[in-house]
């Protein structure tokens, strides 16, 4: 029987589902609550000074098209079978509306990084 | 008799090919006791109310896996299942979903066997030994890679329960890629990249399940299926994109 291309959509999902749940909660935490409310971290952490000098660093480049990108895909998977199991089944549409989604998201968080003005 | 005798409700679905043009439902008055399973709730059906209907049963003891319906939608061994806790609202009793009603509750298995027969359930010895050189060793250590797996009763109750499998049936299904696992994870085994490229690497082989995880929980023999299927996906992903660097595996 043909060979399935399904790990490449499978590995993006994995990659995306082992990131969120390591570091998905401890994100919320710190960017959502810790910094807003001012403990643990300084209240400026977060602002725009410091985001834009994090996402010039290559590091900072690699760490936020990681979480944007590999949360995308692991959302685009997720709903996308979600979907087959609740019988929707207009399999190529939701598969472009999904990955595609995915992969526009991606192509943008790469371009906007590697544009970044000072 | 210690217990008082009581009466519950049981529907049973009907299909009489010859007489019937869809399954109905049909409802019989059954005495019990706290100690019957629904299986015998159906035999007392047929003993002694109505001699038609029709079931799968043999050894009454959850090893022989004939007795799979669906018991209060639930896809269930009848054997394994008792009466009293339906009582009193009573209880409805189909033939396992997803599967072709042959008549009643008795669903036909052709599409199982064929499924079963295709991975080669068997050991394909890794290396030919003769008489003299003895037995095939194994450590307790490579033997539970498989024990688990190697439980199912072919009852295809996980069947009755995988989503994908109901939507799209030339999906291999849980009990058969949990028995391919259980023969590629054999250390005395060497036919797993023969399953392997001719099934499991598939859309039909492992990379049609959707992980709902169903297929486990209804197992009536603890066999976890989805973690069978779940093993094999993350080895196939690595033989996707390192295949090209393996030496005799790049035209797979």
């Amino acid at each position: 029987m043909k060979r399935s291309n399904e790990p490449i959509f499978w590995s993006l999902f994995g990659a995306g589902g082992m990131l969120a749940a390591l570091i998905g909660p401890a994100l919320v935490f710190i960017t959502g609550i810790a910094v807003p409310l001012g403990f643990i971290f300084a209240a400026d952490t977060m602002s725009y000074s410091h985001m834009l000098a994090f996402s010039h660093h290559w590091l900072g480049k690699i760490v936020v098209l990681a979480v944007i990108a590999l949360f995308m895909w692991h959302a685009a998977h997720r709903i996308h079978i979600l979907l087959h199991d609740f019988g929707v089944h207009a399999v190529t549409t939701v598969r472009v509306l999904c990955y595609g989604g995915a992969f526009v998201g991606t192509v943008i968080a790469a371009y906007t990084l590697l544009t970044l003005k000072p | 008799m210690a217990d008082t005798e009581k009466i519950i409700e049981i529907q049973v679905l009907r299909y009489r090919p010859e007489q019937d043009k869809e399954p109905v439902l049909q409802s019989y008055k059954v005495p019990f006791t706290d100690d019957m399973s629904v299986l015998q709730g159906l035999q007392y059906i047929k003993d002694y109310l109505d001699g038609t209907v029709s079931f799968r049963w043999s050894c009454r003891m959850a090893i022989c896996g004939s007795c799979g319906m669906m018991i209060d939608g639930k896809p269930k061994l009848s054997c394994k299942t008792f009466l009293r806790e339906y009582y009193p609202q009573g209880l409805k009793v189909e033939a396992l979903a997803h599967l072709p009603i042959e008549r009643d509750l008795v669903v036909g298995v052709e599409d199982f066997v064929t499924k079963l027969e295709s991975i080669k359930p068997y050991i394909i010895p890794k290396e030919k030994r003769t008489l003299e050189q003895g037995e095939y060793l194994q450590t307790p250590q490579q033997r539970d890679m498989y024990e688990q797996f190697s439980s199912c009763i072919n009852c295809m109750l996980c069947y009755a329960a995988c989503p994908q499998y109901g939507l799209n049936p030339s999906f291999t299904g849980p009990g058969v890629l949990a028995l391919m696992h259980r023969y590629n994870a054999d250390s005395r085994d060497g036919g797993q990249a023969e399953r392997l490229n001719s099934l499991g690497h598939a859309d039909e082989g492992f990379w049609g399940c959707t992980a709902v995880g169903y297929c486990s929980e209804v197992c009536p023999k603890g066999v976890d299926p989805a973690n069978a299927i779940n093993q094999n996906k993350m080895n196939s992903a690595i033989n996707y994109f390192t295949r090209f660097v393996t030496p005799g595996e790049a035209d797979k």
